[in-house]
């Protein structure tokens, strides 16, 4: 077999990067904001039966539950039949924030959780408030336990984010795959075109990954999260 | 008046009463030793004064304020009365310095600098003030221990609570933490210790409070308690503590 | 969304339950491929020499490094350009199959690499060989071990099957395409109905694999629970 690959393809390709890039890390951020949300109000929203606690609940285990495919495609082609109407871009986004906000949820209940109970003990008995102690406190422990967890899951998002290109048809809203579809459709190449956006994503992986080490360590402190030097 | 007025305090956990009316005062400038056999209440008798564990019946007073009122902003009393973890519960992301400032910062609104001028202060007096830039992972069980000291004491407590802060720590650290506790004794500060060390009991304490059952059984001076307990009990306690830490450390 | 709506869904009920099943049959497909592969695969990185467990390590980050869709459309449109007769379903469980099988990889080569060493020693004091002593001490307490990450990895490729439309399987995203061409106002009520039916499954399918765990619990595998 002859491989043909053709460079005219990469400033589409780069297009593509740009916007897969731009959705991954939107509905990351949004997703940990709504995520912190979620998991502060499973673990402190007055307990299993308080209203709050159970709405939190019901959205996780819906979300988590069900396919995202099926999420995307509800938002992009169920919204506008009641009126609402979005973008693919935006059904895109909104799609993939409220599924990882569900798992970023866990993450940040699993890491809250992990935060030694005589913390938020010594905070009280200092004076702090309950939100004064989760803020100067339990949170800053929080997040850093965070990272690992969460940088699996942006992994996690930014691989997904191809599924945008099923609603996405117009070029400026194309994500990597979605342009190199239509490169493939157009030339017939679909191995090369596929192999080559595979490189693509692995480049990207390497680097996120690479990137989020670096700053675990940068905010690393002894004792917290890797196995304490001990007393 | 006594500075703390505990009074006919409860608690119980499901079915079990750990404290059954506990009444106790204390003066200003008192030290005061709870000790008594593990499980008795005692723990808990010192959580439910600053209301760590709310106490089910029973009333305390810090001065005039009633802490168990519900209109008290526990966080203002609390504020006002130190608390030594038996696990020290230093903050784990914040270096020693940070852990002393934190409180005076969020809690007492000081600026930065004044907090880390008076939180330097009180490093240097329980002798860490060398270790300020160390997180507590970085230092030993007496030295955490010795922070927490600092900690407390940098909000200026009318009164310091201390839970067994001996009792996590390898027995070759535990020297160091009661020089600092023998000190601030010394030096007028008002403590609660609840403690084994029989040997800090004897020498320190104003009075000595034996607790058993969720009940004070007897209380007064070393003097009396050692030499001529009233209640048999006591005098029996006393010694089988004794031979088993020690008198004299 | 009111009551009348969904005595319209209801009689879509039983095609988009004949697209479900081709999604579980996707799943027992993929998942076995994956577990094979997936065993195989971490046997080789824990056991072999090193440039063999290297070549192993390479194809597990492959295979999780590159989005699903791109791997359906490699295998089912790519192989197909080389003249490889491959039918939808077939890429899909291919495709699937072996992303499934680096990320079960992952989960059994943690497995095996927490079974203590003196396990492999005393198997081969008995006389078994290595291949031997690793088939019946080691793999059996690795595999249990590996049940609460598989039920993780169950869930998500469960979910995934649904991404085999995008490469013209006609399972149940294909079948709610179909209703809602022909009753555009149905649509928001029949994704609605595929994600409980999915979250039922999901469900299901953990109730069962948490049985499995149960059953087949050895005390002291695997400490307190």
């Amino acid at each position: 077999m002859n491989l043909v690959f053709d460079p005219a393809w990469l400033p589409r390709l780069g297009q593509g990067v740009l916007l897969t890039v731009q959705l991954t890390l939107y509905c990351m951020g949004l997703g940990a904001v709504l995520g912190a949300v979620l998991g502060l109000v499973r673990v402190y929203g007055g307990g299993r039966w308080s209203p709050l606690y159970w709405v939190a609940s019901a959205y996780i285990h819906f979300f988590r539950g069900t396919p995202l495919l099926v999420q995307l495609l509800g938002i992009y082609l169920g919204l506008p039949t009641a009126g609402i109407l979005v973008g693919p871009f935006l059904a895109g986004l909104l799609a993939m924030t409220l599924n990882t906000a569900a798992y970023q949820a866990e993450y940040f209940r699993g890491a809250i959780q992990s935060v030694k109970s005589g913390q938020m003990m010594a905070a009280r008995a200092l004076g702090m408030s309950r939100a004064q102690a989760i803020g100067h406190v339990i949170m800053p422990q929080a997040l850093r336990l965070i990272i690992p967890p969460w940088s699996n899951e942006l992994i996690y998002m930014l691989k997904y984010s191809s599924i945008v290109s099923m609603t996405a048809l117009r070029p400026e809203t194309m994500d990597l795959f979605g342009v190199a579809r239509s490169i493939a459709a157009r030339n017939f190449r679909y191995f090369e075109v596929y192999i080559l956006v595979a490189l693509f994503y692995l480049a990207m992986v390497l680097i996120l990954t690479v990137a989020l080490r670096w700053v675990e360590r940068r905010v690393r402190i002894p004792g917290l999260g890797t196995p304490g030097r001990g007393i | 008046m006594a500075l703390l007025r505990v009074e006919n305090l409860h608690k119980r956990y499901g079915h079990e009463e750990v404290l059954k009316g506990v009444t106790l005062a204390q003066d200003a400038g008192e030290t005061k030793v709870v000790i008594g056999p593990s499980g008795t209440g005692k723990s808990t008798l010192l959580r439910c004064i600053n209301r760590l564990t709310e106490p089910d019946q029973g009333r305390v007073w810090l001065e005039d304020t009633e802490i168990t009122s519900r209109r008290t902003d526990i966080n203002r009393v609390r504020a006002k009365i130190g608390f030594v973890f038996q696990d020290f519960n230093l903050f784990t992301h914040l270096t020693a310095l940070d852990n002393v400032r934190l409180g005076l910062m969020k809690v007492r609104r000081m600026p930065r600098a004044a907090a880390t001028g008076r939180a330097m202060a009180e490093l240097e007096r329980v002798g860490l003030a060398a270790k300020a830039n160390a997180y507590p992972a970085q230092l030993s069980g007496g030295q955490q221990q010795r922070v927490s000291i600092a900690r407390a004491l940098a909000m200026d407590p009318k009164l310091i609570l201390f839970d067994e802060p001996t009792s996590a720590l390898d027995p070759e650290l535990i020297g160091e933490v009661l020089s600092v506790m023998i000190q601030l004794a010394r030096d007028g500060m008002t403590m609660i210790v609840v403690t084994h060390e029989m040997g800090f009991a004897r020498s320190v304490a104003d009075e000595i409070v034996f607790m058993e059952g969720g009940v004070i059984v007897e209380q007064g001076t070393p003097d009396k308690m050692f030499r001529s307990p009233e209640v048999p009990r006591t005098g029996e306690f006393l010694r089988k503590i004794s031979d088993l830490y020690g008198e004299s450390r | 969304m009111n009551l009348s709506v969904w005595t319209e869904v209801a009689p879509h009920a039983p095609v988009l339950l004949r697209g479900l099943l081709i999604n579980i049959q996707l799943l027992l497909g993929l998942i076995s491929l994956g577990l094979v592969v997936g065993v195989v695969t971490a046997l080789i990185e824990v056991y072999a020499p090193r440039p063999v467990g290297i070549a192993a390590g390479a194809y597990t980050w492959f295979f999780r490094g590159v989005p699903e869709i791109v791997l359906l459309f490699l295998f089912y449109f790519g192989l197909s350009q080389f003249g490889v007769p491959v039918s939808a379903f077939f890429a899909a469980v291919l495709a699937l199959g072996l992303r499934s099988s680096a990320y079960q990889a992952q989960i059994f080569r943690g497995a095996f690499q927490s079974i203590p060493h003196g396990q492999m020693m005393a198997a081969r004091a008995l006389g078994l060989g290595r291949l031997r002593a690793i088939v019946h001490v080691v793999l059996p307490q690795a595999l249990r071990l590996s049940l609460a990450g598989w039920s993780n990895e169950f869930s998500s490729v469960l979910k995934d099957t649904t991404l085999a439309w995008g490469i013209g399987v006609v399972e149940i995203m294909r079948q709610a395409s179909y209703i809602r061409a022909r009753n555009f106002t149905l649509t928001l009520p029949i994704y609605v109905t595929v994600a409980l039916m999915f979250l039922v499954l999901t469900y299901v399918g953990n109730l069962a694999i948490g049985l499995a765990e149960r059953k087949l619990r050895v005390p002291g595998l695997e400490g307190q629970r």
